[in-house]
């Protein structure tokens, strides 16, 4: 018989393969991006008929704490041009530091039942993305030391084999000179992870990721 | 999780980012080698409960219209498990797929063959205690795309998981134990011989209901929490 993962001898990690470019009926739901409100942002319902729409609509939700920030940005490949057919998910603690899922092991830190931590954006035509989430506590790092907020990224799209993993911090924000993850990126390439605020539209924060060329992103092996 | 614990590093049978052979890898990769960073907290944990987010289980993708989806009809089942052969529950896996003409429902998808009013191609299912899960659906067929002359992208299930951690996380394709198409496709070509089979199913006759439908096997190994955690 032909060797697959349920033969022993080649059995391990699935391999990633890329999400391709039709992935906008079966991924990125309404609402996907707003981890605080009930809006439908973050998905692309006009890239598929009505009739075929079965992802999941925005539900209402509790008050979250915290200060709302909003995050936009765009992708742009090596030439600079906006990529239109990629997807982007973040996930990041609440506004106490805490992340609501299993593995958190830090009960005594309150936790936001309706505040998930997760969201996921298609980008439109013009390469962008917006969430609208709150702005997160700082979590523990390795040994004693403490993390900026941050907000973990993930990049996929038409083009990409697996997912490219980065960090957004926020301009502004405590604790960026002794991050230890940020301590571990070259000093010049630093400005890539740090979200700058946007003039004249509070708590709102740019992102844009390259994914090659000068402004390349930074992306991690983790 | 306690401090130092990590999940495995991808392993030998992952694809690199640049693959030149398909070719929209090339202006989409990077170039700057990747920033090796420790696991902390925010790559250890992963969101609760999916289904706040996705919504409700579609395991049967050929009865979500008036009509029956046309095709072979099929049922994909196995586990999800770790590296350490651990089930890995309560995961949600995301579908989507061409229908049986190799046709996507998607409004950019230009390929010549028809849609079938009663076939969507988006499910999800959740793994059971001991990490199994099962959908029913119709085999995809091939289609052809831009990459190169001639270029038929095989017979694909698209996949999603979350798995228990942001590093966990896994997008993958399922392909077909007789298809022709793999050996020669640049996508799965991403994938060194011999982990490329590690995304082929297996016809399996027991999961074949009689008069009915074919059954594949198709297990997904996540990474598992590393078996040396680093000391920070
Ligand atoms: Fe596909």
């Amino acid at each position: 018989m032909a060797q697959d993962n349920q033969s022993p001898e080649l059995f391990g990690q699935t391999p990633w393969q890329t999400v391709g470019p039709f992935f906008h009926y079966g991924l990125p739901w309404k609402g996907g991006a707003d981890l605080i409100g009930s809006s439908d942002l973050g998905a692309r319902p006009e890239l598929a008929p009505d009739a075929n729409y079965l992802l999941n609509e925005p539900a209402e939700r509790g008050p979250i704490a915290g200060q709302p920030i909003e995050i936009v940005g765009q992708v742009f490949d090596a030439a600079g041009a906006p990529v239109p057919d990629a997807l982007i998910e973040i996930w990041q603690a609440n506004a106490a530091g805490r992340y609501n899922g299993p593995g958190d092991p830090r009960e005594a830190l309150a936790l936001d039942v309706d505040f998930a931590g997760f969201g996921r954006s298609a980008t439109g035509e013009d390469g962008g993305f917006r969430f609208r989430t709150i702005l997160p506590g700082r979590a523990p790092g390795p040994g004693d030391s403490l993390q900026a907020a941050h907000i973990a990224v993930g990049v996929f799209g038409r083009g990409l084999i697996k997912r490219l993993v980065t960090r957004l911090y926020l301009e502004g924000e405590d604790g960026h000179d002794e991050d230890p993850i940020l301590a571990l990126v070259a000093p010049e390439r630093r400005a890539t992870l740090i979200a700058a605020k946007v003039l004249d539209a509070p708590a709102t924060y740019r992102f844009d990721i390259h994914l090659q060329g000068e402004h390349e992103t930074v992306f991690f092996d983790c | 999780m306690t401090d130092g614990f990590e999940y495995n590093r991808e392993d030998a049978g992952q694809p690199s980012s640049l693959h030149p052979a398909y070719s929209s890898t090339v202006a989409r990769s990077p170039r700057q080698p990747l920033v090796r960073i420790p696991q902390t907290l925010t790559e250890t944990t992963g969101p609760a409960d999916w289904s706040v987010l996705m919504g409700g289980l579609m395991a049967d993708l050929t009865r979500q219209h008036a009509g029956e989806a046309q095709g072979q009809r099929i049922i994909v089942c196995g586990r999800v498990l770790d590296e350490a052969h651990r089930p890995v529950p309560n995961t949600v896996i995301e579908i989507w797929q061409a229908n049986a003409a190799g046709r996507y429902i998607h409004r950019k998808d230009q390929w010549d063959a028809p849609l079938d009013p009663n076939f969507t191609g988006a499910g999800r299912v959740i793994t059971d205690a001991e990490g199994h899960y099962r959908y029913v659906t119709v085999r995809p067929g091939a289609y052809p795309w831009g990459n190169h002359h001639n270029a038929w992208r095989p017979s694909h299930i698209h996949l999603s998981l979350l798995g228990p951690a942001f590093a966990t996380r896994l997008i993958t394709q399922m392909y077909f134990p007789d298809d022709p198409l793999v050996a020669i496709d640049p996508i799965a070509g991403a994938v060194p011989q011999p982990y490329r089979q590690r995304m082929v199913s297996r016809f399996d006759l027991a999961t074949t209901e009689p008069n009915w439908a074919l059954g594949y096997l198709f297990d997904i190994v996540l990474r598992g929490p590393s078996a040396t955690p680093m000391e920070a």
